[in-house]
């Protein structure tokens, strides 16, 4: 007998293709995204707010509600949007120049309140949109096009690490880092999404779900080349793991 | 409904919660600190929120956010702080959502000075953001009119589903006069406000719901939006209010509005005793401005218009002057960087003006 064990979200537009690059792992976070949503069955009271950055393209193709921010302050229009609407489950999706860079005040300030947001913040270590400049978490020797003899902790600090600085608060319930280089850590990927949005509806409070990704076209590698830099290089910078799980009254 | 006593500071913010207002985000600036406060100890007795955001830019992003879900949604802050909130202000006009923010201004460039000015009319007036949107603007001149024009930005905020600015100034948001306070919203009136927004709401639709999108995505381009946001703009012209002041017989015609136009009606009542023929024209919305008030004067009889403003240099005097179109000549009294408008010296141009 036949049974259906995988299948398209529905929460994707059948009708559109996706906008991202070849290799990039938006398209995956994305799909996540939908599937985690249809578990929960909240398809019919979730919002997305996106940042500005590659993570707007979505908006083409998700089906649910979304609006956009202005760059970096989608963590204060979220909370706008769950003060007045509570029983709305609204994430922000953000990159790590919008989250890291020019919102770095809306994002340590919401965290810091213990909004009742979900953040899911995708980490590439580069602005991909505007075309390969240097981000908050570019790696130290990593060339970007505002870099172009590479990061130099002399010149541009080091690598800013959102999850570790938001466990310095004390009101933050859920902070894990993740991956999607292998079907492992999508899984895992999954289910971090999951609890960041069981989290809300909980009413437990902020969490964020850090997703370490490739840029392929903007880290100047092919597709593979790119995975490899991101096992051998991101992953040193940024460890994969659980920052802090408040979730069952742990740490 | 009796007569009470109230500091214009708190006089909007309890007329913004009659209104059925049910979020306020704010940041500290001065001379406007009554409203955040006010706010912080009167929004959750009627089940609303307050947020004291991190900074201006956060506040009016907590409201951009709060507004989407189709909630009455205002903030507050003075001229600097305002500046911070244009692009917030600018995303909201984008995208065509209802908000009222209020600005009591102050001195400036800069930091300027924490006492009253109107140094942000062509800010407020022309463009309070990027991108070459337009909208209401509303100055009261005393505490009763920022109490109704507060009232009344709601109703239009939801109406054009665009942005409303309370231009006022620290005068105003300091002073306590006797005013009448508006009907209070009730909770099933505020629900029903909110209700009505659902189909474009933020709130989260049902796939098969067809939620009527916002701004981006209603359109597959931009200039479309531009299109249609200009044709609301073309309909303002019924929103225009005026006071036009003993202008009959005038022989000169001050132009002012907000706290100078009060100063300039006090100066009024002396000089008609003293038979100076001079009038007023108080613009009560500077946007859209009534240029018709301006442009219909009997230039034959008018030998001057006398601007005043508490700007250095003058900003409506533009306005003015595009109506007029040098029909006859105007002339300013002007005082600025938060030294407020002197009767005194409002006589002696007026005068001078006269016995040309």
């Amino acid at each position: 007998m036949e049974q259906l064990v995988y299948k398209r979200t529905s929460l994707i537009r059948p009708d559109t293709s996706s906008g991202f690059c070849p290799g990039c792992m938006h398209s995956t976070v994305c799909k996540l995204i939908g599937e985690v949503i249809e578990d929960l069955h909240i398809e019919d009271k979730v919002a997305v707010v996106f940042g500005v950055g590659c993570n707007g393209l979505a908006m083409n193709y998700l089906t649910f509600d979304n609006t956009t921010s202005p760059h970096g302050r989608a963590c204060a229009v979220a909370n706008g949007v769950k003060k007045s609407s509570p029983e709305t489950i609204v994430f922000t999706y953000q990159g790590d120049g919008d989250l890291g860079s020019i919102g770095l005040g809306e994002t340590v300030a919401a965290a810091n309140r213990g909004d009742n947001i979900s953040v899911i913040f995708v980490n590439n270590g580069i602005y991909g949109m505007t075309g390969g400049q240097m981000a908050p978490t570019t790696l130290i020797g990593m060339k970007a096009t505002t870099a172009p003899q590479g990061r130099k902790a002399e010149l541009h600090g080091y690598p800013m690490h959102m999850c570790e600085l938001l466990d310095s608060l004390t009101a933050p319930v859920y902070l894990e880092r993740v991956s999607c280089n292998t079907a492992a850590n999508v899984i895992k990927t999954r289910k971090a999404m999951k609890k960041a949005f069981q989290n809300q509806i909980d009413g437990k409070g902020f969490s964020m779900v850090e997703i370490v990704t490739t840029c392929p076209t903007n880290w100047g590698y092919s597709t593979l080349d790119a995975l490899t830099f991101l096992e051998e290089e991101m992953f040193k910078e940024y460890p994969l793991g659980v920052i802090r799980d408040k979730t069952e009254g742990g740490k | 409904m009796a007569r009470i006593f109230m500091k214009g500071n708190e006089a909007i913010a309890e007329a913004a919660v009659r209104a059925g207002c049910r979020f306020y985000a704010g940041y500290p600036i001065t001379p406007q600190n009554e409203i955040p406060e006010y706010m912080a100890r009167r929004l959750p007795e009627v089940g609303g929120n307050f947020v004291q955001g991190e900074s201006e830019v956060a506040s009016i992003n907590l409201v951009y956010g709060s507004a989407q879900t189709g909630t009455r949604s205002m903030t507050s802050s003075s001229s600097c702080g305002i500046s911070l909130m244009s692009e917030g202000i600018s995303f909201i006009a984008s995208a065509r959502i209802p908000a009222v923010y209020v600005n009591v201004a102050r001195g400036g460039p800069g930091i300027g000075a924490i006492q009253p000015a109107q140094q942000d009319y062509l800010q407020a007036t022309k463009a309070s953001g990027n991108g070459g949107f337009r909208m209401i603007v509303l100055a009261p001149y005393d505490v009763q009119e920022a109490v109704d024009m507060t009232y009344a930005a709601f109703d239009i905020a939801d109406r054009d589903r665009n942005p409303v600015l309370i231009l006022a100034d620290g005068v105003l948001g300091t002073i306590m006069e006797p005013i009448m306070l508006p009907e209070e919203k009730s909770p099933e009136e505020v629900k029903a406000l909110k209700d009505a927004k659902r189909n474009w709401a933020l709130v989260g639709h049902r796939p098969d719901e067809k939620r009527a999108m916002i701004e981006p995505g209603r359109f597959a381009g931009q200039e479309p939006a531009n299109i249609e946001n200009a044709k609301l703009y073309e309909t303002w012209d019924k929103d225009i209010q005026v006071e036009e002041y003993l202008i009959d017989d005038a022989e000169v015609v001050i132009a002012a509005y907000g706290i100078s136009a009060r100063i300039a009606k006090s100066a009024i009542s002396l000089l008609r005793k003293d038979g100076y023929k001079v009038g007023l024209i108080r613009p009560k919305t500077v946007s859209p401005f009534p240029y018709a008030s301006f442009a219909n004067l009997d230039f034959g009889k008018v030998k001057a218009i006398l601007d005043v403003e508490m700007s250095i240099p003058a900003q409506m005097i533009w306005d003015v002057q595009y109506a007029v179109r040098g029909r006859c000549p105007i002339e300013t009294t002007l005082r600025s960087g938060g030294e407020i408008m002197g009767r005194d010296q409002i006589l002696k141009a007026a005068k001078e003006l006269c016995e040309r």
